[in-house]
């Protein structure tokens, strides 16, 4: 436990040290929901119709772009190779790589909504723990196959596109739960319409972190 | 080996023919039409046993998986790959029959129905199964890299199935699962899928005949 | 000494490698190499760019797995007891395996943290020369600086079995010596040193044995004598046409 937080602790450390990610991120994440604003058309019923979906598809989008750069780190002076000298399970670093993207996406995803409340409409003080519930789960699902499948291909010469082709199939289930909690939440329509769905994202969770603490060993020998 | 399976070809190969031919002429000329939808409703014969056995093939692949990283033995991840690609054309003949149904029947091309919707990602993540074997050049890292994309695309399945279906059901559950279908209807689709399991048994012998030459290419090289 | 995290390891060195291959496609990158080395003993493992050093020090380093042969590093088995050799082993890469956005002293508490290793590192940084500059970012540092910071790491391991990649490049001669020093560490506490270099003369005199790889094969081995060198060199050029360091 003790490495996994050391781990996260240093990726957290490094973003925060170069804020050219973060600051980075944040501005796509808010253009992301600035050109779907445009590509929909100014009737804000519709907007707010859209609202959640835009919303992850952001996060996604975003997602995918802070995954890839905290493989990039490792990378620089092949550092991951250093990670995998040092002993103890292998798992240790999935999992210290997990927490540290998905603390770094909430963290833009905390900040990205204010922006959202204020360019789509939406009632975002009643709403806002039921979003940060849902922004959690859907995150832990969404990083849980997105750093094993980032670890894959960070090699790979084609790892830009071979990225989010991979993923984003794998991971229909978290934005359709998600967009679908976030829906409710956002209407007020209360926790018994969104509990299907967070425990849904819940499974889901579960299943791919334990999949993926398994695989990632597979992942990285050589 | 080789032998052995090449002696199995041609009359898996001739199996696989003859009953797709009789499958075709008893789903096209002798089982009655549909009381409702009519003649178009024949392209079930085809639409259901791809898509099942465009399912036995990714349940293929898990095997082929699991067993490749347990014991390292190429010929797991051989089988594996073989039966993805086919799995994969399955896939594509099952959407394209099931589009072809859908114009007639709801007035358009693609629907997001729920199994529809299931099938379209699942040809995703196989096709990306395949693309991401073709861009690792090493054959070992490769294998090791599928098997785990095919392991955790199959377990994804169910749970995808049921986002989707929550998602969005659009009146149409499966035409086997409500018990709706007529009994008339088994015998020639059972034939059908008979067919259309031994042409995927005959594909994949070739397939993986296919894959052990290439091995034995690569290992008689590396001898050299 | 060092201290044993209050494991049972067997603290001391040896390589035991018998038939070791790597294969990637359709060529060898390593290919039937056998190669004994007991505690206390260092081996200077010669050959030119290409020739499968690297593989074959992360082959030991269990970094690959090989795809024939077997072997025991530290008295564990290089297929099934990869852990015990990680927690014996240092491996100083090509990579120096440093984030650049840390702070000298952040890059070696994170070290510190992954090996589970406790105490005291101000000693450790006045040792490399690094004290001053211990709250500077990675990034800042010059790449003999960064250099001596990853030996600082590798230290850290208090490795049994140490492998050094081209030990010399970038190196100043001050810390020439301190590696020098080190290394003499390792082999006095019953370690052994794997040190791959083209650099025939540095390697030569710093090393026991010698050895030279060449198309993934180990052409020459013998013990590092006075006069010995030329016979090696005469190796080293028949195999490969060149004049080597």
């Amino acid at each position: 436990m003790g490495r996994v937080w050391a781990l996260a602790r240093k990726d957290l450390l490094t973003e925060g040290r170069s804020k050219e990610t973060l600051n980075g991120l944040l501005f796509f994440a808010a253009l992301v929901l600035l050109i779907f604003g445009f590509a929909l058309g100014p009737d804000p019923e519709r907007l707010t119709q859209a609202a959640a979906g835009v919303l992850w598809v952001g996060f996604i989008l975003t997602g995918l772009l802070g995954l890839t750069r905290a493989f990039q780190v490792e990378q620089e002076n092949e550092s991951l190779e250093g990670l995998l000298l040092y002993p103890g399970d292998r798992g240790a670093i999935y999992l210290g790589k997990l927490v540290g993207s998905v603390v770094f996406m909430l963290a833009v995803e905390v900040t990205v909504f204010p922006c959202f409340a204020f360019f789509y409409n939406v009632p975002l003080w009643r709403a806002l723990p039921g979003l940060l519930l849902t922004a959690a789960l859907g995150t832990v699902g969404f990083a849980a196959v997105g750093t094993l499948f980032a670890a894959m291909t960070m090699h790979l010469r084609a790892r830009e596109v071979m990225f989010p082709l991979l993923l984003l199939p794998f991971v229909v289930p978290v934005l359709l739960a998600a967009v679908k909690g976030t829906e409710a939440f956002l209407r007020g329509a209360g926790r018994a319409e969104a509990f299907p769905w967070l425990t849904l994202l819940g499974l889901f969770d579960l299943i791919f972190v334990t999949l993926s603490l398994f695989a990632f060993e597979w992942v990285v020998e050589e | 080996m080789a032998s052995r399976s090449s002696r199995l070809m041609l009359p898996l190969g001739l199996a696989a023919g003859a009953a797709l031919l009789a499958g075709l002429y008893v789903g096209l000329v002798r089982a009655p039409a549909d009381a409702m939808q009519g003649e178009v409703q024949r392209i079930m014969y085809l639409h259901v046993p791809t898509v099942l056995v465009a399912y036995l093939a990714f349940f293929v692949v898990l095997v082929g998986s699991v067993a490749y990283l347990l014991t390292r033995r190429e010929r797991w991840d051989i089988l594996a790959h073989a039966s993805a690609e086919i799995g994969v054309l399955f896939t594509v003949l099952t959407i394209a029959a099931g589009a072809i149904w859908g114009k007639p029947t709801w007035g358009a091309w693609w629907t997001w129905d729920a199994r529809l919707t299931t099938t379209a990602i699942l040809l995703l993540i196989y096709i990306g199964y395949l693309m991401l074997r073709a861009a690792v050049e090493d054959q070992a890292r490769g294998a090791r890299y599928a098997a785990v994309v095919g392991i955790l695309g199959f377990l994804d399945i169910p749970i995808i199935h049921k986002s989707v279906e929550w998602w969005r059901t659009l009146h149409q559950p499966s035409s086997l699962a409500r018990g709706a279908l007529d009994p008339v209807f088994y015998p020639p689709l059972a034939l059908n899928l008979m067919a259309f399991a031994l042409l995927y048994a005959f594909l994949l012998a070739q397939r993986v005949e296919l894959g052990n030459l290439e091995a034995e290419v690569l290992r008689r090289r590396l001898e050299e | 000494m060092g201290q044993d995290g209050g494991r049972a390891a067997p603290r001391q060195g040896g390589i035991a490698l018998q038939g070791i291959g790597k294969a990637y496609g359709a060529a060898w990158a390593v290919r039937g190499v056998d190669l004994t080395l007991g505690p206390g003993e260092s081996l200077a493992l010669f050959g030119p760019n290409g020739a499968g050093k690297t593989t074959l020090l992360k082959i030991l380093a269990t970094l690959i797995t090989p795809t024939r042969g077997d072997g025991r590093v530290a008295g564990f088995d290089l297929r099934k007891e990869q852990e015990g050799i990680r927690e014996s082993l240092a491996l100083l890469a090509h990579g120096t395996h440093l984030y650049e956005d840390l702070t000298v002293r952040e890059n070696v508490e994170f070290a510190a943290a992954m090996r589970r290793r406790a105490g005291p590192l101000e000693a450790l940084l006045e040792r490399v020369g690094l004290a001053e500059a211990a709250g500077e970012r990675v990034r800042a540092l010059s790449s003999g600086t960064k250099r001596r910071l990853t030996l600082a790491k590798v230290m850290l391991a208090e490795p049994t079995i140490l492998l050094l990649d081209e030990p010399f490049t970038n190196l100043d001669q001050a810390a020439v010596a301190l590696l020098q020093g080190f290394v003499a560490e390792v082999l006095a506490r019953g370690g052994s040193v794997i040190m791959a270099t083209h650099d025939l003369m540095r390697g030569y005199a710093a090393c026991r044995r010698a050895a030279v790889l060449v198309n993934g094969r180990l052409i020459h081995e013998a013990p590092a004598r006075p006069g010995g060198l030329e016979a090696l060199r005469a190796a080293y050029v028949a195999a490969t046409g060149t004049q080597g360091g």
